[in-house]
Order: C-alpha cells, then structure tokens, then sequence
C-alpha cells in the first residue's frame, strides 16, 4: 500500500530578508517544524530568490550532497577549491561537501533577482573529499518526457551524488500522462511542482506544491495544465 | 536560565569556529569544541553537556568512543552554516 505526504506550497516556511525570499519546504534556518525535518534521504529543498547584486557570503559545508538548479537568471559560484562558475537557467551544480568545503554564492546580476532551487541530499558515505561539478542540460529533451538530470553513477545521465538517488525534470502539455517507475527498492519520490498543475494518486498539485509517495513501484503523473516539475527519487531509510 | 550546553566535535578548525560562533549565538545555548574523541571526553569531566555533535572528519572509531561514553542525546551534524544546525539540536532536545 502506497504511503503519501502532500505539502501545499503555502505551508512552506518563510524567510525574508530583504535581498533573500525563501520558502523552505524542510525545516532550515529559523523555520523549525518537527514535522517538516526531511523526506528520506532529501533534507532540503529551498525556493530562493536572491535580489540582483546580492547573495551568500563565505560559508561552510559539509557531508552533505548540494544540487543547484537555476530557474531564472545567474547564480554565481566559487569555493575553497577554486572553482569560480556563472549557472543559469537549463544548468544544473553539485557539491559533494564531504570534509568541508567553504563557498559563496551571489546573484551574477546587479539588477534582476535570480531564482535557483537548493537541494540538499543526505550523502551515503560520510568524509568524502569535496568535488563540484556543473552541467548545462538540453531542455528540449524534458518536452513531454522525463529527464534525468541527476543519479548516482557516473557514466549516467547527468551530475552525479553519493547517494542512492535519481532526479527527472519535466515539461508537458497539458492533456498528457506519464509513468515513473522507481529505480530502486525502498526509496520514495517527492515531486515538486515549479508551474502548473498536475494530479498523482488522486491528489491535484499547483505551482510549488510538495508531493512525496513511497511503498509503491511505479506511479501515474497526468498534466492538468502545462507543467514543470522535478522527480526527486531518495532513499527513505539511509 | 541554564543555559543548553552543546559540544560540537569534528576535525575541521575553520568549520568548528563557524559551529562554535552559531551555537552562541543563541543566547539560550553554550558551545564547546573538541577536535578529537579524546578532548571531548576530557571536557565532559567539568561540564555536563546535554548534546552532543558529530561533525566532519571524525572517524567511525572515534564517533564509536563517543557514543559509548556519552549518555545525552548525540546527533550527526551535518554542515551547512546555520542551515540545520539549529533543527538538528532542537530535534536531539525534543523541542
């Protein structure tokens, strides 16, 4: 029997500081909710908007796998590695923090606020050494299909983690279905939805909604109305 | 008000600064680094932490002889500045 949690996108938390809005699906910062602290192995997923100019200054991270993906505009990167790298819309980063790492990351524009998810993925080994990485995706290969954007393997399609996980992006019409099935056993989905509308397990998700669906092998994704959403397949127990 | 005693252990000197600095920040809580199994066995002889916290570089030997000496809540820190710390002692306390 399939489990689900829903997550309406209104009952995300929220912080506001002026040059930094974001909506924190899991507890993160000040926004502590017991019941909010992970999905499996997924631990963050933040909804940032970083006004033009501004950003993250140094800081430090560790044993922890960070996916970046940009939604509009350009996010810049650098670290204690001496990676310096602009991301925008259509990329997609991954830091593998391991033993630590220290970055900053600040919008590549002094004007239009840039809009980027961060997610942050429990990693299955701890005090790996640090890597990054960065790979710019065809977008046109998401129109009405699924697209791996993330695993756990190398020589799979896109960036790669220390993690027993898969992400897909997808962009569809409206009117059209779409099945996942799992990759491995014992692992859950969550699936956000960046625009539109679409329906799993009966359930309707709108724009920024949080889906999660785990004890089942393969689901039912049908688009409401245009859509664009992330599959984020993690580990439920790790 | 007693303050909450926090002891942040890991390998890392410019990580456990950031962690020490963010922990007293909250005015409610204390926090004290070791960098190795053995430091922070030494200094639970003189303050009697109700958290502690595993942080980067320690080797599973040395978490091993934490977890057998402490008796308070013991929590795998993962880094991120304040992005969970603070959820992660909440959660350890029962908050």
């Amino acid at each position: 029997m399939s489990q689900i949690v829903y997550h309406a996108a209104n009952t995300r938390g929220k912080a506001d500081l002026g040059w930094l809005k974001s909506y924190h699906t899991f507890s993160f910062g000040s926004y502590y909710n017991p019941g909010r602290m992970n999905f499996g192995a997924l631990r963050v997923l933040n909804d940032d908007t970083v006004a033009g100019g501004k950003g993250f200054g140094e800081h430090p991270h560790d044993n922890m796998e960070i996916i970046s993906i940009p939604l509009k505009g350009g996010l810049k990167h650098q670290d204690s590695m001496d990676n310096v790298a602009v991301i925008s819309d259509g990329d997609i980063q991954v830091m593998s923090a391991g033993t630590g790492i220290f970055h900053q990351e600040h919008n590549d524009d002094q004007h239009e606020a840039v809009q980027f998810l961060q997610i942050w993925v429990y990693p299955n080994v701890l005090n790996v050494e640090p890597r990054y990485d960065q790979l710019t995706l065809n977008k046109a290969d998401r129109h009405n299909k699924l697209q791996q954007v993330l695993s756990p393997n190398k020589d799979d399609a896109g960036v790669w983690i220390y993690q027993n996980a898969w992400f897909h992006l997808g962009d569809f019409d409206k009117g059209l279905n779409t099945e996942y099935e799992l990759k491995a056993k014992g692992n859950g989905v969550y699936v956000f939805v960046l625009s539109g509308s679409i329906k799993i397990d009966g359930q309707i998700l709108n724009t920024r909604d949080g889906f999660g669906i785990w004890d089942i092998d393969k689901f039912n994704i049908e688009v409401l109305e245009n859509a664009e959403f992330l599959l984020m397949e993690v580990p439920m127990s790790f | 008000m007693e303050k909450v005693e926090i002891l942040a252990v890991g390998k890392h000197p410019e990580i456990m600064k950031t962690i020490l600095r963010l922990i007293n920040s909250r005015p409610e809580w204390n926090g004290t680094i070791a960098y190795s199994a053995d430091e922070a066995l030494t200094n639970s002889q003189t303050i009697a932490f109700n958290v502690v916290l595993l942080c980067a570089g320690l080797d599973e030997a040395e978490a091993r002889q934490i977890r057998a000496h402490f008796k308070v809540p013991i929590v795998q820190h993962y880094g991120g500045g304040s992005g969970l710390l603070y959820a992660e002692v909440y959660q350890a306390l029962g908050v």
